[in-house]
C-alpha cells in the first residue's frame, strides 16, 4: 500500500477520532454527573454540601470548557486535512460538524470570550437536555466517521489502487468492515453499559477529581 | 320583596333618565372628538390617536357618533349583527352581574340577609345568553379557623426550648403591640414572656371586639328594600334593553349607577372593609376565630417555656414578623400613621389590594367573616363580569354543593365568551384583575394556595404535551414564596411526615387511604401515618389525622428538626461596602445611609449572635476594626489591592450588641471622613473579593453601595454605551456581563451562602450589565437610584431613605434552598429569578428576602390521562435570623382538563405576561433585543390563532380572543413599550438593564403594574364606594385606559406604574384641587417639578392623600410621585406610558391589533 498523502490523512484522523470519541464521552458523563446529585434531599439542602457540590459543578463546567477548543481544533484539522487531501466526499460529510461548531464557538451571549458550560446556566434542565443530546450526536457522528476513516484507509479507491492483486490484506478487512455497523452498536450499547456503572461507582468521588486534577496541573504548566 | 322585581320592570325609564346626571360628574363625559382636539400636546402633534379612530368610527359604528350615551361607546355600538354580538358586547357583560343579583335579592332579602349566602342565579337572562353568570358559590366562610398548634408532645418542646428561648423580641417592635390593647395581657410569671404573650393577644381582640363587631348589624339592618331598588330596577331595565342595539358601555353604566350602591353610599362604613382584597402585604383578613383564645390558654398551660415561635403560630402573623424583625407592615403602619393602637392591625387587614374575588379567597381568610357577613360588592356597576362580585355570605352554606356544577360551567362560558378585540373598545375593566378560577372542586379550591404567593398560567393543566402545544400558551409557574404573610401557621413537631419516595411534605392534597396510611399526591406512593400525626393538639383529639394543620392549609411553615442542618444554623451577618471616592461622596448618598443605619440599627433582623461589619473603598480598601474594647473604631487601610488581604480577619465583624456603641460611633464618623477625598477610582472588585473572604467562614448579608463605573483592580469595567445609540430601533447590544468576574464572584459567594446586595446609584453609565451579576448568582437583590444627588434629586433621596429602611428591617432567611417538586408527569426545565440552579430541581438561594419572586416554565413529559388534579409544592428551607432552621411549603393544586376550550378557559393572562416577560429578558440576553420582540408579539398571534382554529367557529376576518385572554394583546404591547424591551424611544442601557433584572426579579402584582400601569382620575373623589382601611376612608376611583383620549384637561390623573407614579394636571384643572390638594393658588403658579403632595387640612386633600398612601403601602417600596405639567420635565415619561397611544417609534393598541389580525391570517 502506497503511502499517499490521503492514506496519511485517514491514518491520522483515525487516530484523532478515537480522541474525540473520548471526549465525547466524557462529555457524557459530565453531563449526566451534573444533572444526578447523589444525595438524600436533606443532605442536598445541606449548606456544607452546597459548597461542595457548586465546586463540583464549576470544576466540571471547566473542565468541560478547556475541551471545547481541543475539541474543536481537532476537527478543524480533520477538515483542512481533507481538503488538501482533495477528499471531497469526506470533507463534504464534515463541513456541516464544522459549521456547527464555528456557530457554537462564536454564538457566545457575552461580550468576552467565554463559552456556553456556564455554571449559572447549564443546571437548567433545558440546557442541560441539550447539551447532554449534542454530546450523544458527537459521539455517534464521530464512531461512524472513525469506521469510515477505518474503511477508506483500508480499502478506499486509493488503497485498492495501489493494492491490485495484493489479497493478503482484504480478506480480514474486508470481513472487519462487514462487522462494522455490528461492531458500532457492540461498542454503543457497551458504552453506555459502562458509564451506567461507572458513574454508579466512584466517578464523583475517584475518577472526576483526579481527572480534573490532572487537566489542571496540565492548564498550570502551560499558563507557566 | 317581590316588589323590587315588579318595580324594576317599571323602572327603567326613570332610571336611564338619572343617567346623564350622574354623567355630569364622571371623569369621562367629554366627548371624544373635542378630547382629542382640546390636546395640544406637542407630543402628539394632534394628531396622536384620533385619526385612526377616524377612520374605524365610520366602518365600524355609524349610529354612534350621535349616540346619546357619550363618546366611549363608539366601538360598543356595534351594527355588524345582534346575533354575533351578543356574547361579545360588553353591554352585556354590564349588565349581567345587575342581573344575578335580582333573584337573589328578591328571593333572600325578606330573609333578614342582605346577601345572604350562597344563592342560585336563575335568571331571566339565561335565555338569550350563554347561560347564567352566577358569581362563584364557593363558600368561602368556616374554611379554617386560624389554628394555633402547639405540639404538645414534651419531646419537642424541650428541644426546642433551648434555641427559643434565645430569641429575644425586638423592644421596638413589641412594645407598641403591648400597648395596644393592655387588657388582654394574661399575667406570666416572666416579663419577658408577658411580652410575647400580649403581642399576640392585641388581634384578635382588636379585631373581633373593636373594630368589626358593629359591622355585622349595621349591614343587616340598613339595607332595606328602598336602597335596593334602583339596583333591582336599572339592572332589569338593562335587561330589557339588552337586545335594543344601543346599549350603554359598561364604564358608563359604573357612572350611572353609581347612586346604586346603596349599600355603598349610605353605609361606607360596612361595606368597605370586605370588599375588597387586601393587599400583598397584609394579605389575609386577620382570621379572628374562636381558636386563638383558647389556644394561647393552651399555650400557658402546655408550654410554659414560651416558645415564642410555636405560638406564634397562630393567625397573629404581624407578631411573628415583630418577633422575625423585619416587614413592611410596621413601616407601612407608621407611614400611614393611624393614630388609635388597634387600627394599624384592623388597617393592615383590611388594607385591600384588589377587589375582592369571591371563589378566590384562600382558606384561611375567612374565619373572621361568618361572624360578620358584611361581603357586599362594591358597587355593581363596576363589574364588567360577575366574578367581580364579592360574595355575600352568610351562615348559609348548604346550597353552594348543589350550585357547584352548574357554577363550573357557567365560570368556564365566561371565560371562553368569545371577545372580538378590534370591536370591543373599553377592554379594560375599572377593577384590578383577579387570577381566574380553576375547575377545580370547591372544597380542594378552598385548600389552594393563594394565588398572590403561587400562581399558574393555565390554571386547568393540559393533559399532554401535544394539547399543551396545540394551545399555544406557555405552561410556568410564579412564585413569591417568602412573601410577608398575615396568617401562617407554624408547625413545630418532631417529625415532619413527608413521602418516603419523592420526600413531599404532607399537603392538603394527599388522599387518607385510612387511618394509618395515606397516599402522596405527587408520585402516589403510599406511605404509613406516624403514630404523632395521629393526635391533632388543635382539637385534642386522637385518630384524625386529615384534620391536621398541615392537611388543612396549602401554606405552612415547619420548624425543622436537626435533621436539616449540618452544621448549627448561622447567624445573621450584615456587610455593608460603601463606595467612597469623590464621585460618592458627591453624591451624598453615605450621610443618609449611614443615618438610615443609625436609625433602624435595632430594628436589623436577628438575633444576639448577629454581626456587623463595614468596608469602603476607593482605588483602596479600608477596613474598620469594630473590636470591642476599642476607644474608637480603627480604620486599616489596604492599599495593596492586587493581592488583597484581610488585616486582621477577626475584629472587622462584629457582634451588633457587644460592639454597638463602636459601630454606632463609626456610623456617625463614616460620612464625615471623606469629604475632601479627591480621589476618584474605585476599586470595586478588591473590595469585593475582600467582603467575600470575611463572609465566607459565616455565610451572610454584602450590600455594596456603588457610584460609579469600577476603574481599577480586577473586574474594573469599560464604559459600553454609545449613547447615540439609545434610541435605535437596530438593536441593542451590551445587555450581557463584559466579564464573568463578577459572576464567578457571585457563584463563590453562593457557595458560601453569601448574597450580595447592590445599590447602584450614579448618574452616568454603571455597566449595570456586569454589575448585576454579583446578585444575579448570588440570590441577591439590585436597586438602582439613576442619577441620585442629596441635593438635586430630592425624590429619588426619599425613595432611597424609604427603600433602605424596608431593606434593612425586612425578613431575611439565610442559607435558603428552594425546590419545586411536581405531581410526576410535569417537569420543570426553566429557572428565572436570582438565584444559583444547584441541580435540576434546586434552587440554591444564600438569602431569601420576602420581596423577590421566581418564576418557572414547565412541560409535560408524561401524559396526565390517568390523573384529575396536578399539585406543586415548593419548599423553602431556610434559616431564619434568629438562627432557627424553618420550612416554609406551598402547595397549589390544579385539574387537568383534556380540551384546549378548558385550557383557555383557565389561562391567566396576567401570569403567562410575566412569564412571557421572563423568557423574552432571556431571550433578549442570549439572542437579541429584536428576537425577543418578535417572540413576544408571536406569543399572542400564535395562541389566538390557535384559539380560533380550535375552539371559536367564527368567520375568519374577526379577530377573537377568548374572554380570560381578552387583555392578552394590551398587556403584551405595553411589554413591547416597557423600558426592558421598547426600541426607538431614547432608554439609557443601565436602565433597560435594570429594567430586566426587575422583570426577573419582581413578583407578579408588582411586575404587572410595571407593565401596565393603572390610571385613575382623582380630581373628583368621592367618598362613594370607598373602603376602610383603618379609620380612613380610601376612595376607589375606577382604572382607566392607558390612552391620552381618556385624559381630560380639566383633571388630574394619577398613574400608578409601581415604582413611581405621576399625577397629571390638566391645563384647565379644577382650581379647587389646585388650591386644595397641591396647595397652589393656580396652575401657573405650580413649580415644575413637584415631587411631594402636601398634607392639607382639606376634605379632598385628605382623600387624596389616604388613596395615594394606600396605594403606596401595598408595596414594599416608595413610589416617587411625580406631578406632571404639561410643560414639564416629566411629561414625556407619562406620555410614554399611555401604551394605547401612538408614539413616534411604536404602534398604538388599535394599530397593533390590526397587525396581529393581519399576521393571523396570513
Amino acid at each position: 500500500m502506497a503511502f499517499t498523502f490521503a492514506a496519511f490523512c485517514y491514518m491520522l484522523s483515525l487516530v484523532l477520532c478515537s480522541s474525540l470519541i473520548c471526549f465525547a464521552i466524557w462529555n457524557i458523563i459530565a453531563f449526566d454527573e451534573l444533572r444526578t446529585d447523589l444525595r438524600s434531599p436533606i443532605d442536598q439542602c445541606n449548606p456544607l454540601h452546597a459548597r461542595e457540590r457548586l465546586r463540583n459543578i464549576e470544576r466540571i463546567c471547566f473542565l468541560l470548557r478547556r475541551l471545547v477548543l481541543p475539541e474543536y481544533s481537532i476537527h478543524g484539522l480533520f477538515c483542512i486535512m481533507f481538503l488538501c487531501a482533495q477528499e471531497w466526499l469526506t470533507l463534504g460529510l464534515n463541513i456541516p460538524l464544522l459549521f456547527y461548531n464555528l456557530w457554537r464557538y462564536f454564538h457566545s451571549p457575552t461580550d468576552n470570550n467565554e463559552l456556553m458550560y456556564d455554571p449559572a446556566t447549564v443546571m437548567n434542565d433545558e440546557t442541560l437536555n441539550y447539551c447532554q443530546k449534542e454530546a450523544w450526536c458527537k459521539m455517534s457522528f464521530y464512531l461512524m466517521s472513525f469506521f469510515y476513516y477505518l474503511y477508506w484507509l483500508m480499502c478506499g479507491p486509493q488503497a485498492c489502487e495501489q493494492t491490485v492483486g495484493e489479497t493478503r490484506t482484504s480478506l480480514p478487512l474486508s470481513i472487519s468492515i462487514a462487522h462494522a455497523p455490528l461492531a458500532t452498536v457492540v461498542t454503543v450499547s457497551w458504552i453506555s453499559r459502562f458509564l451506567g456503572s461507572f458513574r454508579q461507582t466512584y466517578l464523583s468521588d475517584l475518577v472526576l477529581p483526579e481527572l480534573i486534577f490532572y487537566i489542571e496541573i496540565c492548564s498550570d504548566s502551560e499558563s507557566k | 320583596m317581590q316588589q323590587p322585581l315588579s318595580t324594576g320592570h317599571g323602572a327603567p325609564l326613570q332610571n336611564s333618565s338619572s343617567a346623564p346626571e350622574h354623567h355630569q360628574q364622571v371623569p369621562n363625559k367629554a366627548p371624544l372628538a373635542p378630547t382629542a382636539g382640546q390636546y395640544d400636546f406637542t407630543y402628539y402633534q394632534n394628531d396622536y390617536q384620533a385619526p385612526v379612530h377616524n377612520i374605524i368610527r365610520p366602518s365600524l359604528c355609524p349610529t354612534s357618533s350621535g349616540s346619546p350615551q357619550g363618546p366611549g361607546q363608539i366601538y360598543t355600538t356595534l351594527p355588524l349583527g345582534p346575533s354575533l354580538i351578543a356574547p361579545q358586547g360588553p353591554n352585556l357583560i354590564a349588565a349581567r352581574p345587575q342581573l344575578d343579583h335580582i333573584p337573589q335579592q328578591a328571593g333572600y332579602v325578606p330573609s333578614g340577609g342582605y346577601y345572604p349566602g350562597q344563592v342560585s342565579y336563575n335568571v331571566p337572562f339565561q335565555s338569550t345568553t350563554q347561560g347564567v353568570y352566577p358569581h362563584s358559590t364557593t363558600s368561602v366562610n368556616n374554611a379554617h379557623p386560624g389554628f394555633s398548634y402547639h405540639h404538645a408532645m414534651p419531646v419537642s418542646s424541650t428541644q426546642y426550648s433551648v434555641p427559643l428561648t434565645s430569641q429575644t423580641l425586638h423592644p421596638a417592635s413589641s412594645q407598641p403591640l403591648v400597648g395596644v390593647l393592655p387588657s388582654r395581657v394574661k399575667p406570666l410569671p416572666e416579663t419577658r414572656q408577658r411580652h410575647t404573650q400580649a403581642s399576640f393577644q392585641p388581634y384578635p381582640a382588636g379585631n373581633t371586639g373593636a373594630a368589626w363587631q358593629p359591622l355585622p348589624e349595621a349591614s343587616v339592618t340598613t339595607p332595606t328594600s328602598p336602597i335596593v331598588n334602583p339596583t333591582v330596577t336599572s339592572s332589569s331595565a338593562n335587561s330589557q334593553t339588552s337586545t335594543v342595539p344601543p346599549l350603554l358601555m359598561p364604564h358608563h353604566v359604573n357612572q350611572s349607577y353609581l347612586p346604586d350602591r346603596p349599600n355603598v353610599a349610605t353605609l361606607p362604613a360596612v361595606g368597605a372593609p370586605h370588599a375588597r382584597r387586601p393587599p400583598p402585604s397584609a394579605h389575609q383578613p386577620v382570621s379572628a376565630s374562636a381558636s386563638p383564645a383558647p389556644a394561647s390558654e393552651a399555650q400557658e398551660g402546655v408550654d410554659t417555656s414560651s416558645s415564642s415561635s410555636s405560638s406564634t403560630n397562630t393567625s397573629l402573623p404581624n407578631n411573628y414578623d415583630a418577633l422575625e424583625g423585619g416587614s413592611y407592615q410596621d413601616s407601612s403602619s407608621s407611614a400611614t400613621t393611624v393614630p388609635a393602637p388597634s387600627d394599624p392591625r384592623s388597617s393592615m387587614s383590611t388594607k385591600p389590594f384588589g377587589y375582592a374575588y369571591p371563589t378566590l379567597q384562600p382558606a384561611y381568610q375567612n374565619v373572621a367573616s361568618p361572624s360578620h357577613s358584611v361581603r357586599q360588592p362594591t358597587g355593581p356597576g363596576y363589574s364588567p363580569g360577575p366574578q367581580q362580585f364579592t360574595r355575600p355570605f352568610s351562615s348559609v352554606n348548604q346550597l353552594s354543593s348543589a350550585m357547584e356544577g352548574l357554577t363550573f360551567q357557567n365560570r368556564q362560558a365566561e371565560a371562553l365568551k368569545q371577545v372580538s378585540l378590534l370591536q370591543e373598545r373599553n377592554i379594560l375593566p375599572p377593577v384590578p384583575i383577579q387570577s381566574p378560577q380553576s375547575n377545580l372542586s370547591p372544597e380542594l379550591q378552598k385548600l389552594n394556595c393563594s394565588p398572590d404567593l403561587f400562581r399558574c398560567t393555565l390554571m386547568n393543566i393540559p393533559q399532554t404535551q401535544a394539547l399543551l402545544n396545540k394551545a399555544k400558551l406557555p405552561l410556568g409557574l410564579l412564585l413569591h414564596p417568602f412573601r410577608d404573610l398575615t396568617h401562617l401557621p407554624v408547625i413545630t413537631s418532631s417529625t415532619i411526615v413527608r413521602c418516603r419516595s419523592c420526600r413531599t411534605y404532607i399537603n392538603p392534597f394527599v388522599s387518607f387511604l385510612d387511618q394509618r396510611r395515606w397516599k402522596c399526591n405527587l408520585c402516589y406512593r403510599v406511605n404509613d401515618v406516624p403514630e404523632e400525626f395521629m393526635y391533632n393538639p388543635l382539637t385534642r383529639s386522637y385518630g384524625e389525622p386529615h384534620k391536621r394543620p398541615e392537611v388543612q392549609t396549602a401554606t405552612v411553615e415547619f420548624i425543622a428538626s436537626s435533621d436539616y442542618m449540618l452544621r448549627p444554623p448561622q447567624p445573621a451577618v450584615y456587610l455593608f461596602v460603601f463606595d467612597v471616592s469623590h464621585n460618592a461622596v458627591e453624591s451624598g448618598y453615605l450621610n443618609i445611609c449611614c443615618q438610615s443605619l443609625l436609625e433602624n440599627f435595632d430594628k436589623l433582623p436577628g438575633d444576639s449572635r448577629t454581626r456587623i461589619g463595614f468596608i469602603s473603598f476607593d482605588s483602596t480598601v479600608h477596613f474598620f476594626n469594630l473590636q470591642e474594647g476599642l476607644s474608637q473604631p480603627q480604620m486599616l487601610i489596604v492599599s495593596d489591592i492586587e493581592d488583597i488581604f484581610i488585616p486582621t480577619p477577626d475584629s472587622l465583624l462584629v457582634n451588633l450588641h457587644e460592639s454597638k456603641e463602636l459601630v454606632k460611633d463609626l456610623l456617625k464618623v463614616l460620612p464625615t471622613m471623606f469629604t475632601s477625598t479627591r480621589e476618584t477610582h474605585s476599586a470595586l472588585g478588591p473590595a469585593l473579593q475582600a467582603a467575600f473572604k470575611l463572609m465566607s467562614a459565616t455565610g451572610g448579608r454584602i450590600s455594596v453601595f456603588q457610584t460609579q463605573l469600577p476603574s481599577v483592580g480586577v473586574g474594573h469595567l469599560l464604559s459600553r454605551e454609545d449613547p447615540n445609540q439609545r434610541s435605535t430601533t437596530k438593536g441593542v447590544h451590551h445587555l450581557g456581563p463584559a466579564t464573568d468576574f463578577y459572576k464567578k464572584l457571585a457563584l463563590d459567594c453562593s457557595g458560601q451562602q453569601v448574597a450580595v446586595d447592590l445599590f447602584l446609584l450614579s448618574g452616568q453609565y454603571t455597566d449595570m450589565a456586569s454589575l448585576a451579576c454579583m446578585s444575579k448568582y448570588s440570590a441577591g437583590s439590585i436597586f438602582y437610584y439613576p442619577s441620585f444627588h442629596h441635593i438635586h434629586n430630592p425624590a429619588q433621596v426619599e425613595k432611597f431613605q424609604k427603600d433602605l429602611k424596608r431593606y434593612l428591617i425586612r425578613k431575611i432567611g439565610f442559607e435558603a434552598v428552594m425546590r419545586i417538586r411536581c405531581t410526576k408527569g410535569l417537569s420543570i426545565h426553566t429557572f428565572h429569578g436570582n438565584f444559583f440552579v444547584r441541580s435540576t430541581d434546586l434552587l440554591s438561594l444564600a438569602n431569601i428576602n420576602p420581596d423577590s419572586g421566581f418564576a418557572v416554565q414547565m412541560s409535560i413529559e408524561e401524559s396526565l390521562v390517568d390523573t384529575s388534579i396536578v399539585c406543586f409544592q415548593a419548599a423553602l428551607l431556610y434559616t431564619s435570623s434568629k438562627g432557627e432552621r424553618r420550612i416554609r411549603v406551598h402547595t397549589l393544586c390544579l385539574p387537568v382538563v383534556n380540551s384546549v376550550a378548558d385550557i383557555y378557559a383557565g389561562a391567566d393572562v396576567q401570569a403567562i405576561t410575566c412569564l412571557l416577560a421572563t423568557m423574552a429578558v432571556d431571550r433578549s440576553v442570549s439572542s437579541s433585543l429584536s428576537d425577543a420582540r418578535d417572540a413576544l408579539i408571536n406569543a399572542v398571534v400564535d395562541s389566538f390563532t390557535a384559539y380560533r382554529s380550535t375552539v371559536s367557529n367564527l368567520q375568519q376576518s374577526v379577530l377573537v380572543a377568548p374572554n380570560s385572554l381578552r387583555l392578552f394583546a394590551l398587556y403584551i404591547l405595553a411589554l413591547l413599550k416597557q423600558q426592558a424591551f421598547r426600541t426607538g424611544t431614547s432608554t439609557r442601557l443601565d436602565e433597560r438593564v435594570f429594567a430586566m433584572c426587575e422583570i426577573k426579579t419582581q413578583p407578579l402584582v408588582h411586575l404587572m403594574l410595571m407593565i401596565h400601569p393603572n390610571l385613575y382620575r382623582i380630581d373628583n373623589l368621592t367618598d362613594e364606594a370607598s373602603i376602610i382601611v383603618g379609620d380612613k376612608m380610601i376612595p376607589q376611583p375606577p382604572i382607566l385606559q392607558l390612552s391620552a383620549e381618556k385624559l381630560s384637561k380639566e383633571g388630574a390623573f394619577l398613574m400608578d406604574c409601581g415604582s413611581v407614579m405621576y399625577l397629571w394636571i390638566g391645563k384647565n384643572c379644577n382650581s379647587s384641587f389646585i388650591s386644595e390638594v397641591l396647595g397652589f393658588s393656580n396652575y401657573a403658579s405650580m413649580p415644575q417639578n413637584m415631587t411631594q403632595l402636601p398634607e392639607l387640612n382639606t376634605t379632598l386633600s385628605q382623600r387624596t392623600n389616604s388613596f395615594v398612601s394606600w396605594l403606596r403601602d401595598s408595596r414594599p417600596f416608595l413610589s416617587i410621585i411625580y406631578v406632571v405639567k404639561d410643560d414639564g420635565p416629566f411629561k414625556a415619561n407619562f406620555l410614554q406610558k399611555l401604551v394605547e397611544d401612538r408614539t413616534e417609534s411604536a404602534l398604538s393598541y388599535y394599530e397593533f391589533l390590526l397587525h396581529i389580525q393581519q399576521q393571523i391570517s396570513k
